[in-house]
């Protein structure tokens, strides 16, 4: 796990906002500008989906992204590929030093299954994905979620095959920073899931920052 | 125990050609036995729910629900809706991969070189990728429907730094998989080498499938029993079907 250190100051972002948990965020990162995300509390799961902006059939591939590096987990280096084998972004930082791309989105319906029938009324990502593609006007609908990214989360394979969810990682001030490759639709769950001890069952805010290409 | 699927009780039995896709419709209560016919096949494999094609088979919620990051026997493959598409109710080569994607029309080039349709007729490079979308225009389906999917007799293994390590000559002549179709489910396949594949030729394998009733799951049923959540994920899948 190699951990990469950002030069980049806050003072010169030209995008900072902090996103508490249960939110979603759909935000255009044009091609060159460097995002970070901000673990403020520690082990907190942002689940993420990234679209090429001006042709969003064109999305993030966990599978092309993790057969082509022949690794499973994302880490500074990695090149988060789209379903047509293009570079999305490239992670450019990290302090956290690894993230999961398995683990997919809470869902009420996964919920179901995971912990008890009834949590399916509980607050979910994919509940924060469609809220956020509703309103965007951008046609995109659930035939859009695929597999995403779960950035600070830690879920380790075993050699057998077995998935575990070990405790985190992350810590408060941890990042992870990528630069877009491509003009990128970054689509954000701010991830609420109160069952699961990954986040000490203690949902909490992040602070996503952008630079832009000219200030670093 | 393997149990033999007598000729009487087959609906119908077809050989797909190593290269080759088809795309089917499979009731609640039918299964499908997939035999690897000479060795070292893979089978790209994908599921949605025939009547809402927006439901499809979920990698994700497939992996986390079952703890696992491989499909063998006992294992059943998730929608996004949290119901059970198919069980493996059998299995002879106990692991298939579903974590590392299918190959596609850059891949297969840079592996195998070209070889175009005008020059080699059938025997032309085909990729799975290529193939699904082939298959999924047939449904009216397209590039958005293509989701991680199932690599049937691929053994794709993680070791503790995260480096996946594809097994060589893992499924034998003769493997098979028998899944169970617990809902109305339509079926995309593709006869394709597995993207991880280091053979230096172009050379997929046929497999063949075999269909038949089984009924749907009982109580005792071993997919149901296996894990906790799988009992949920019936019930859900239940409240469907009444």
């Amino acid at each position: 796990m190699a951990i990469v250190e950002s030069k980049l100051a806050a003072q010169q972002a030209c995008f900072d906002c902090v996103l508490p948990a249960g939110e979603s965020w759909l935000h255009e990162v044009k091609r060159g500008q460097i995002f970070r995300i901000l673990d403020l509390e520690g082990n907190q799961a942002v689940d993420t989906l990234f679209y090429n902006a001006h042709n969003p059939e064109e999305r993030y591939s966990a599978v092309d992204t993790i057969r082509e590096q022949g690794n499973l987990y994302l880490t500074a280096g990695t090149r988060l590929l789209s379903t047509e084998g293009n570079v999305l972004m490239t992670i450019v930082a990290d302090t956290c030093g690894r993230h999961d791309t398995l683990g997919g989105a809470c869902a009420a319906e996964s919920n179901s299954v995971r912990y008890a029938i009834d949590k399916k009324y509980m607050h979910s990502c994919r509940d924060s994905f469609l809220h956020a593609l509703g309103h965007c006007g951008c046609g995109m609908g659930k035939r859009d979620l695929t597999a995403n990214v779960n950035f600070f989360m830690n879920v380790p394979v075993t050699p057998q095959g077995e998935l575990t969810f070990a405790d985190g990682i992350s810590a408060p001030g941890k990042y992870v920073e990528m630069r877009a490759e491509m003009d990128v639709y970054v689509l954000i769950s701010n991830c609420p899931q109160l069952n699961n001890p990954c986040n000490a069952y203690n949902p909490t805010p992040v602070r996503l920052l952008i630079w832009d290409e000219t200030r670093h | 125990m393997i149990k033999q699927i007598s000729k009487q009780n087959i609906m119908w039995e077809e050989a797909i050609p190593g290269g080759a896709h088809w795309s089917f419709l499979m009731k609640r209560g039918t299964a499908l036995r997939i035999t690897d016919v000479e060795g070292g096949a893979n089978l790209s494999a994908l599921f949605y729910n025939r009547e809402e094609k927006l439901e499809r088979y979920n990698m994700a919620d497939t992996l986390k629900a079952q703890h696992t990051a491989h499909l063998t026997k006992g294992f059943v493959c998730y929608s996004d809706m949290g119901r059970v598409l198919a069980s493996i109710m059998e299995d002879t080569c106990g692991w298939h991969d579903t974590i590392c994607g299918m190959s596609n029309a850059v891949l297969v080039e840079r592996k195998y070189g070209n070889a175009d349709y005008q020059q080699h007729r059938n025997a032309m490079h085909r990729n799975a990728r290529d193939n699904f979308l082939i298959e999924l225009g047939k449904w009216g389906l397209g590039k958005r429907d293509i989701v991680p999917n199932v690599n049937f007799f691929s053994k794709v293994s993680v070791d503790d730094a995260g480096d996946l390590h594809y097994e060589t000559n893992h499924s034998k002549a003769g493997d098979f998989v028998d899944l169970r179709f617990d809902m109305n489910v339509l079926v995309v396949m593709s006869a394709s080498q597995h993207p991880l594949d280091p053979n230096l030729k172009y050379a997929p394998k046929p497999v063949l499938l075999q269909a038949w009733t089984c009924g749907a799951a009982q109580k005792d049923d071993f997919c149901r029993n296996f894990r906790p959540e799988n009992v949920r994920g019936f019930y859900n899948t239940e409240l469907l079907f009444g």
